[in-house]
């Protein structure tokens, strides 16, 4: 992605090939992240969407390549990295609150051996209010409804006061209440410069919560803001010809003059979601120029 | 009670005592971490490759003492979990075939070394029962000394890294991006849940071990929702059936000391899963019939009121045998129609004929307005 | 030469580790290894209660009331388990070892001055077995355990033949299973009950540990030589005939437990599998991966060559200095790849820059599409 004006670059990825057991996962992916964005990456099933984001948070060792945040390597720069894992990797019948949760995301803080004091509850408290679980916050995790346990890790990211936020699928099988929170949250985040980096399930909201996209299938099909790179052929190439379209504009031309002025910036399309997982392996690459 | 005197008077049974508490306190509070994080078995794997480690020890330094014999229990209980490890990450074997395999591949080389030992002439008949059923009756002094410093330094151990624990346990993904050393943490409460196992294996023996590191934990779960809690509970419950089966089998005849302690924390799970508030079997039984009767209630009001709202007065009377129909339950709706009554929301306005009163039909409006229809 | 004792002894244990292999082989298939360890620990109180009823250790009664309470194990493991209080792991660690318990405290208290031994239940002592002949009007037939074990051995064998299909799609695809009609349950309650009566069975002759080891480590060994099923079988079975023999004999020159020794020799030939085997064996693929690691090294270049062509930064990128610190490898690596690249003709240099020929090109496409 070329460098927009006014921003810094957050995140920069260089050359980023992972490999497990001599299988390549992500091939020589380079990529640039502006600060102050709202990125959603996507691609079909084991396209190497949780590696890539894994690979940033030096979870996981690369064959080859760079990462820089903020220009320097992560272990330099942790604290400005707050991550939002999938809601399925760890255990909720674990014996804890949504308070003590959150609270581990100020254990980096805290350090070695301190406990967690009156400071660290109130700023945990707060981040729940942000994500409106206040009244939940002594509330065992395993009796907290899908929805519910997706805020309680958007908090303890929230608490961590990040400049940068990675999640792994946040929206995946959350009511659509907590949908709408968590996007005017993430929203919200932007608004203050904070770069916001999302593994995302479903190809028929990228357009309407994301600005920026990065299509992703093992090898980096394309990444920049979703009027340019969200496009019929582009979703073609990551999914392997699979996807079946809506086009919003033609019908509509008639009713909603709007959808006439994303023709300008490319078509704007709604992917009836059909994207076949199947694909993944048929990453077509330059296979459909032929 | 005479039994209570006996624990202060008779020297064998407070030691044996004591040492069961240790060992109940210890296993709890560790065994709640490797419940948590599904070791459950790890525990078994651990306790039966100890087996060889204790023949070493004693083939190299010819000493019989707990402590020698315990480091060399701790060294192969360790080697045991590192090629567990090892080999489920490096081949497509999997984790409970290399439990089934590190336990029976190394307790057979104990066995073999313990033969071997048995034979050569200064060997006394230290026995293989002491090993695979424990001794809790031979226990002196010194053992239970030695037993409470190394458990007492793993549970300080435990005190101090207690978040951090925490952390590796929740989620260890997390604790790497926030900084932490989550292998180094790793490897820290393995070692303190392989210390918690050897100084069991004196009182229950090899094969009872993996109840005493599940067994309290499991309890102790379903008392309470709060990590710190839990092990303190735990590590009671633990010490509970220590000494409980310390007594019982000391005042009945032939009852081993460790199955003893094991039935007894079997007795304390079997009540804790029955009895605990919230979790509890019973209690949820008693919950759920408590919702069901609440649920007709309410609907036997708002079918009333459903009436009631047919008529210019909604407080109209009904005949019972309409709402008995109107009730998706069989049955009779009077029991239900009761309960209104006494909580003041309907009254009985003829025979067999109820009305909503004042209340009755402020509460209904309200439902109705909550429900959205 | 041998003597005839050493000779049953052998035949003896073969047919115990062939009785075994056959359903550990499925264990070790559907991860359920440790059941084969609690089961053999709780059918302890159920041997008892047999043995209470009929006073007579040779009784059948022993091996179908100790196959029930093995069952029974089951099925209390897995009610524990939907209770949702405790996870599967936890139920098994936590049921086997109370109804050992409760065998042992059966023994000590009402049958202490009888052979039932829980040394021997546990450890077992194929040096024994022999001893317990088969006498029918008065012919000696041979050692009765083998009798027994042979048996049980032949069920198993049976059992796994008449069902293989079903036990294979049961095993690999329980829904399909399920969905043909196949009962997966039935076939898992099927499995675990011989799983209790081989248990039983071999108690006698060689022990509960060692019936650990010889259903586990067989099956686990084959797992590492053949992705084939009637393969797997047959491996378990001849690395368990293998070490039954070879333990025997090592028992014989260290003057020690057979049983253990036998759990050694399991352990012996999984280990040499671990580091030898041709496919999944660790040596195997340090070995391919050393290999690759040329390969995948090439395939990278070519891929960040072809990336970065025909871009304005191009320049930047090819430059063979700027290899190093993009894709982090070491200089004298980055040499290495770089030379191998020029002889397989998929690059060329200019001055300090690298291009692709049509060859790397091909490659590095090839290799995209295949990922």
């Amino acid at each position: 992605m070329p460098q927009e004006p006014g921003k810094r670059t957050a995140i920069e990825v260089r050359d980023l090939t992972v490999a497990y057991r001599e299988k390549p996962v992500l091939w020589d992916i380079d990529l640039t992240v502006p600060s102050g964005v709202l990125m959603a990456i996507v691609g079909p099933n084991g396209a190497g969407k949780t590696t890539f984001i894994k690979a940033i948070l030096d979870l996981i060792k690369p064959a080859a390549g760079q990462i820089r945040i903020f220009g320097k390597r992560y272990d330099q720069q942790r604290q400005l990295v707050a991550y939002v894992p999938q809601r399925g990797s760890v255990d909720w019948d674990f014996p804890t609150s949504s308070l003590d949760v959150v609270m581990m995301g100020l254990y980096g803080r805290l350090g070695w051996f301190r406990r967690p004091g009156k400071r660290e509850r109130r700023l945990a408290l707060a981040a729940l209010e942000k994500v409106g679980m206040q009244d939940f916050a002594d509330r065992q995790i395993s009796q907290l409804s899908g929805g519910q346990q997706q805020r309680v890790f958007l908090a303890r990211a929230l608490v961590q006061d990040a400049e940068i936020y990675m999640m792994d699928e946040p929206f995946q099988g959350v009511d659509a209440t907590t949908e709408r929170a968590i996007i005017t949250l993430l929203r919200e985040l932007r608004a203050a410069d904070k770069t916001l980096v999302v593994v995302h399930h479903d190809l028929q909201t990228v357009a309407e919560y994301f600005d920026h996209v990065m299509l992703l299938n093992v090898r980096l099909i394309a990444a920049g803001p979703v009027p340019e790179v969200f496009t019929e052929e582009n979703l073609r190439l990551t999914y392997g010809g699979r996807v079946a379209f809506l086009r919003a504009d033609d019908d509509e031309s008639g009713e909603n003059g709007q959808n006439l002025e994303s023709d300008a910036a490319g078509q704007q399309i709604s992917a009836a979601g059909s994207a076949s997982e199947s694909a993944s392996e048929s990453a077509a690459g330059l296979r459909t120029r032929n | 009670m005479e039994i209570f005197q006996q624990l202060f008077t008779d020297y064998t049974l407070r030691m044996v005592a004591m040492g069961s508490a240790t060992l109940g306190i210890v296993s709890g509070s560790l065994g709640t971490y490797a419940v948590l994080r599904g070791q459950s078995l790890l525990g078994d794997a651990i306790s039966h490759a100890a087996l060889p480690g204790i023949a070493i020890a004693f083939l190299l330094t010819g000493s019989k003492t707990p402590i020698v014999l315990m480091a060399g229990a701790a060294a192969a209980g360790w080697l045991a979990t590192l090629l567990i490890m090892s080999v489920t990450q490096t081949t497509r074997i999997k984790y409970d075939s290399m439990l089934g395999i590190t336990l029976s591949v190394f307790f057979g080389v104990g066995l073999v070394l313990l033969t071997f030992i048995q034979r050569r002439p200064e060997a006394t008949q230290a026995g293989l029962d002491t090993f695979l059923f424990g001794q809790a009756a031979a226990l002196v002094r010194q053992d239970v000394i030695t037993m409470a410093a190394l458990g007492g330094a793993a549970l300080i151990l435990m005190v101090i890294f207690w978040k951090e624990l925490k952390l590796l346990s929740f989620d260890p993904e997390f604790g790497r991006t926030i900084g932490f050393p989550i292998r180094r943490l790793d490897i820290l409460l393995t070692t303190l849940l392989v210390i918690a196992i050897v100084i069991g294996l004196q009182t229950v023996g090899v094969v009872l071990m993996s109840a005493m590191v599940v067994a309290p934990a499991s309890a102790g779960r379903q008392w309470t929702d709060r990590l710190g809690v839990m092990v303190v509970i735990s590590a009671a419950l633990g010490a509970v059936a220590g000494v409980s089966g310390a007594v019982v089998s000391s005042t009945m005849r032939s009852m081993p000391t460790g199955p003893t302690i094991v039935l007894c924390m079997g007795v304390i799970v079997l009540i804790s899963i029955l009895l605990a508030p919230n979790r509890g079997i019973i209690w949820r039984r008693i919950r759920d019939r408590r919702n069901a009767r609440r649920l007709r209630i309410e609907a036997v009001l708002m079918n009333l009121y459903a009436l009631g709202l047919q008529h210019a007065d909604p407080q109209h009377p009904h005949e019972e045998a309409v709402l008995d129909v109107m009730s998706s339950e069989s049955g009779s709706a009077v029991p239900a129609l009761n309960r209104l009554q006494e909580q003041g929301l309907v009254v009985r306005s003829g025979a067999t004929q109820w009305s909503l009163t004042q209340k009755g039909l402020m509460l209904a409006d309200r439902l109705r307005k909550e429900r959205g229809g | 030469m041998m003597t005839q004792g050493q000779i049953e002894i052998q035949l003896i244990t073969i047919v115990v580790a062939v009785a075994c292999a056959l359903p550990g082989t499925f264990l070790v298939l559907r991860k359920m290894a440790m059941m084969s360890d609690a089961i053999s620990h709780a059918i302890l109180p159920g041997i008892v209660i047999g043995f209470f009823l009929t006073h007579d250790l040779n009784s059948p009664i022993l091996i179908l009331a100790a196959s029930v309470t093995g069952v029974l194990t089951v099925m209390l493991v897995e009610v524990l388990t939907k209770t949702r209080l405790f996870k599967e792991d936890a139920a098994i660690g936590l049921v086997f070892p109370i109804l050992f318990s409760i065998g042992v405290v059966l023994i000590a208290r009402f049958a202490g001055d009888v052979h039932l031994d829980t040394d021997a239940v546990l450890l077992g002592e194929p040096a024994f077995a022999p001893f317990d002949r088969f006498v029918i009007a008065d012919r000696d037939l041979g050692p009765r355990s083998l009798y027994v074990m042979g048996a049980v051995g032949l069920l198993n064998a049976l059992f796994i033949a008449g069902l293989y299909k079903e036990l294979k799609l049961a095993t690999f695809d329980a829904g399909l299973a399920a969905a043909l009609g196949f009962a997966p349950m039935m076939i898992h309650y099927a499995l675990m009950t011989l799983i209790s009566i081989t248990a039983v069975a071999a108690f006698d002759a060689v022990g509960a540990i060692l019936v650990v080891a010889l259903m586990i480590g067989p099956g686990a060994t084959a797992y590492l030589l053949t992705d084939r099923l009637g393969w797997m079988l047959g491996i378990s079975v001849l690395v368990g005939m293998a070490s039954a023999i070879s333990g025997f004999w090592l028992a014989h020159m260290l003057d020690a437990s057979i049983a253990g020794a036998m759990a050694t020799m399991v352990g012996f030939f999984f280990t040499g599998t671990y580091f030898l085997a041709p496919r999944h064996g660790v040596i195997a693929a340090m070995l391919r991966r050393r290999r690759n690691k040329w390969v995948f090294a090439e395939k990278m270049l070519t891929i960040h060559l072809l990336n970065h062509e025909g871009l304005a930064e191009a320049e930047q990128e090819n430059r063979i200095a700027h290899l190093e610190e993009h894709l982090s490898w070491e200089s004298a690596f980055a040499r290495r790849i770089v030379k191998h690249a020029q002889d397989d003709d998929l690059v060329r240099r200019f001055d300090g820059y690298l291009e692709l020929t049509e060859q790397g090109r091909d490659l590095a496409r090839q290799t995209i599409v295949e990922t």
